[in-house]
């Protein structure tokens, strides 16, 4: 026997203990208060979407088809290197998300955290939920919504930076022309939001 | 630092377990584990960026093995050497028996506390030695010479009782 056999010896079995530990070292942080951002990834109709919350409400939803990494650095960079995957802490947040794609929930009842916008773009994400399920608004028509008619381009870029997409329905901002425009999950996956909702 | 914790974890799990089994013994291993990375966890935004995140939770470990070790054994003063395992008592608690190497367990806990710890620090984690004396508290050759110890202990044990298990299977 030598000693890389030894070393493969000490590792076996090791991925079930790994992800056992895990789950409770999440659960341990979250006890102690040291957990400041948990996240889990949850599969939609528009794709895989990463979910993240801090202890003050839902901080962030993305579309992760491209991988995860840069989502968790920049939640790492700007609310808090204390980064765990913890599904259990964001359960209610898949339920309603469930029954948003299921069409039994038109209004999400959660509490967010928008520490990731700031400025007007924050004022621009606080007023979307205005604009009800099933309906649209231009970007002027936000605009003028928040006080700055002037400001269309800028509420193009808040709706494009905006870190809650579905649950913010930046979806629903759509160009003057009566087409879907830009978005960040893509203009199918607006599409495909917008459809949904139309159905109900 | 500002990687996400959950990257550190992923990188390090492996080998901060790989440590705490080689010197507690599989069972042990994951409260030393979890313990870790909490303290980890508690210091981690404060850790300078550009630091050696490998070595930085191996000490937390060795910390964390000491402090365990001290509160499993009924006598507060450490001791040098740990019991050997009992293999019977160590599978009646494993979740999954016929992953783990229960000689090769009992073979590391029969040598001293520091070839254990020289062997993990060296074998698994490849640390040199010099950074290796400064967690045992001896010197770069001492470091040297208790690895080499422990592994030629470990190989002959080791190849003893397999041999044994072998023949005992076979007659």
């Amino acid at each position: 026997m030598n000693t890389d056999d030894m070393l493969a010896a000490l590792s076996r079995g090791e991925d079930e203990t790994l992800r056992r530990l895990h789950a409770r070292l999440a659960d341990a942080a979250a006890a102690d208060g040291l957990l400041d951002v948990a996240y889990r990834t949850i599969d939609s109709p528009v794709g895989r979407l990463l979910v993240a919350a801090t202890e003050r409400g839902l901080v962030r939803v993305a579309y992760v088809d491209q991988g995860s990494d840069a989502v968790l650095g920049e939640l790492a960079e700007r609310v808090s290197p204390r980064v765990l995957e913890r599904p259990a802490s964001l359960d209610t947040v898949a339920r309603e998300l469930d029954e948003y794609f299921g069409r039994v929930r038109t209004v999400f009842d959660l509490p967010l955290d928008l520490s990731l916008a700031t400025g007007f773009r924050r004022n621009v994400i606080t007023h979307l939920p205005d604009i009800t399920y099933g309906s649209t608004a231009t970007y002027a028509d936000v605009a003028r919504l928040v006080e700055n008619p002037k400001a269309v381009r800028a509420v193009g870029t808040a709706c494009a930076t905006n870190p809650l997409p579905v649950v913010v329905p930046c979806h629903r901002v759509v160009r003057s022309d009566g087409t879907a425009g830009q978005y960040v999950g893509g203009a199918e996956a607006k599409r495909t939001l917008l459809d949904l909702e139309a159905a109900a | 630092m500002t990687e996400p914790f959950e990257q550190i974890v992923a990188e390090h799990g492996p080998t901060v377990l790989r440590v705490a089994r080689a010197v507690l013994g599989p069972d042990d291993a994951d409260d030393a584990w979890t313990e870790t990375f909490i303290a980890a966890m508690r210091a981690y935004p404060d850790l300078p960026e550009g630091s050696n995140v490998e070595a930085w939770l191996v000490t937390i470990a060795k910390r964390k093995a000491i402090d365990q070790h001290r509160t499993r054994t009924r006598n507060p003063v450490p001791v040098e050497v740990l019991p050997v395992a009992d293999s019977a008592e160590l599978s009646a608690t494993d979740p999954d028996p016929a992953e783990r190497d229960d000689e090769l367990w009992g073979a590391l806990a029969g040598l001293p506390r520091k070839q254990r710890e020289a062997i993990a620090y060296h074998y698994v984690v490849g640390m040199p030695y010099a950074e290796i004396a400064t967690l045992l508290g001896n010197t770069e050759s001492a470091a040297r010479r208790a690895a080499a110890d422990g592994m030629k202990t470990l190989r002959a044990t080791y190849a003893r009782e397999r041999r044994d298990l072998e023949q005992g299977a076979s007659s």
